[in-house]
């Protein structure tokens, strides 16, 4: 089983005794794209932050051996303010410099890589930083990144969505994917794997088969006909 | 007993240091609040020290342990909002403090003194600040990971609880350490204040945490040497040099626009 990436299994977490997450069982297989979707509030956010284990829970969460995690946020909650450079931002994860070249040169920062290291970090526009973050993300090669929300509005360099980027790192680095979506046009290009979130798991399963209009009714509600209907545009 | 000022100086600057260096993390963590309520807790150890005829700044330094093991545990384990509690709990405990504080020595406790440090308290105080500044650039990396992201933090196998526990204990010692100089009262001042000045003028983190305990040190040795040559309590002083220097910092920071 050396394909094994993650297993969860009956997966519970509460807060307060609010049942936040309920019975959430899926498996992970290497090079895999799964894709967690669901309504705002389902516990998208809380599953990532106790997959990373900061919430205690019950049930099972259990990492392949030796797998090492990227994780990139959808932002950072730091002001402009925060005294922190590019270059000492990749520091705090002990970065060699040509490395440091590489994952900004993967992320699209081939020329600008030494003004880009001198700037603030707080002072990076939305899309530099989300590709920023996927760089220090890369550093150290992990074999698995969780992806919170990757926004496709920013301005990512020229025509290359966030999602073909994730695509094209995926195959260069031999990634796996978690990532966190509300976009269900996204799923269906990208995800090799759909599992729908709302306190409980709906669904599980590649995504033509595992999305099925009952289940889309059940996730989004009203919206869901919406949600189809830009899929099938 | 008299202190040669050298010692009295070099004791200064380093608490100081100690203190300005670990503010400059809480500034960032948006707890500066936290760092000025937890110096009001050293007041009842203080006091119940003195009842019993032991060292104050060894009371001192029990009271914020548990107070430190109390914010942390409501920080990590519970999602009440901590800050208003904290607010309220230190209060308190500065209030009972007041009331439980003997008369002669409660204007020292809540100000501070440092003509009356002794030669010996002076070399301690200055080993354990050079221990908490050592820890602290240990666990620098850590702990600015923890501030931007707890998951980044986590995605890396960074214990982040342990290391937001051994802060705030590094936190607890430097208070108890600068209540012989500043006092219960405005310690938390110490801590905050060197920080925000730094925060003023610093581009990246190096800079930030130089600036951060230069300026510590600065405040300390300005305020300890007006406070012995003209014989006035040393925590305001040393507060009022922080200040002054947070004013010429803030106008750095509105002529170079950073």
């Amino acid at each position: 089983m050396s394909d094994f990436i993650l297993h969860v299994s009956r997966l519970k977490v509460e807060f307060n005794k609010n049942l936040i997450l309920d019975d959430i069982s899926f498996d992970v297989q290497k090079g895999e794209t799964l894709a967690i979707i669901g309504p705002n509030g389902a516990g998208k956010t809380v599953l990532f932050r106790t997959l990373l284990g900061l919430i205690p829970y019950s049930g099972e969460i259990k990492w392949g051996p030796l797998v090492k995690l990227g994780y990139v946020p959808q932002k950072l909650y730091v002001g402009s303010d925060l005294p922190l450079t590019t270059a000492e931002f990749f520091d705090l994860k002990n970065a060699h410099p040509h490395e440091i070249h590489r994952v900004l040169a993967s992320v699209g920062f081939e020329n600008s890589v030494d003004a880009l290291l001198r700037l603030k970090l707080g002072t990076l526009s939305g899309g530099q930083l989300q590709r920023v973050l996927i760089a220090w993300a890369l550093i150290g090669h992990p074999q698995v990144l969780l992806f919170d929300e990757p926004t496709t509005g920013v301005d990512i360099a020229a025509e290359e969505s966030i999602y073909s980027l994730l695509h094209r790192l995926q195959d260069q680095e031999n990634l796996t994917i978690l990532l966190i979506s509300h976009e269900l046009q996204v799923v269906y290009r990208y995800a090799t794997h759909v599992l729908c979130l709302n306190k409980e798991g709906l669904c599980f399963g590649p995504p033509d088969k595992a999305l099925t209009p009952a289940t889309l009714k059940q996730l989004f509600g009203q919206n869901s006909a919406i949600y189809h209907h830009q899929h099938a545009t | 007993m008299i202190t040669p000022v050298i010692l009295l100086l070099a004791t200064s600057a380093f608490v100081g240091a100690a203190a300005g260096f670990l503010g400059s993390f809480m500034v960032l963590k948006r707890m500066s609040l936290v760092g000025d309520a937890l110096s009001h807790v050293a007041l009842p150890g203080l006091a119940i020290a003195i009842a019993l005829h032991q060292s104050p700044i060894l009371g001192a330094f029990i009271a914020l342990t548990l107070a430190v093991i109390g914010i942390w545990y409501f920080q990590e384990t519970t999602a009440l909002y901590t800050e208003a509690l904290v607010g309220v709990f230190f209060t308190t405990a500065l209030a009972i403090g007041v009331l439980i504080t003997p008369q002669p020595d409660l204007l020292e406790a809540l100000f501070g003194n440092i003509q009356n440090l002794g030669p010996y308290e002076g070399l301690i105080a200055v080993g354990i600040s050079i221990l908490i500044i050592v820890v602290t650039n240990l666990i620098s990396k850590q702990l600015m990971l923890g501030i931007i992201s707890e998951e980044m933090a986590r995605s890396l196998q960074i214990r982040t609880k342990m290391v937001n526990f051994v802060y705030l204990l590094l936190v607890g010692i430097v208070v108890a350490l600068g209540v012989k100089f500043v006092g219960t009262l405005l310690m938390g001042a110490l801590v905050i204040i060197p920080a925000a000045s730094a925060k003023n003028i610093s581009r990246g983190i190096k800079s930030y945490y130089f600036w951060s305990a230069f300026f510590g040190i600065l405040s300390a040795i300005l305020g300890s040497l007006v406070s012995t040559s003209y014989h006035l309590s040393s925590g305001p002083l040393v507060v009022l040099a922080s200040i002054v220097l947070f004013l010429l910092s803030y106008f750095v920071h509105l002529i170079l626009g950073q």
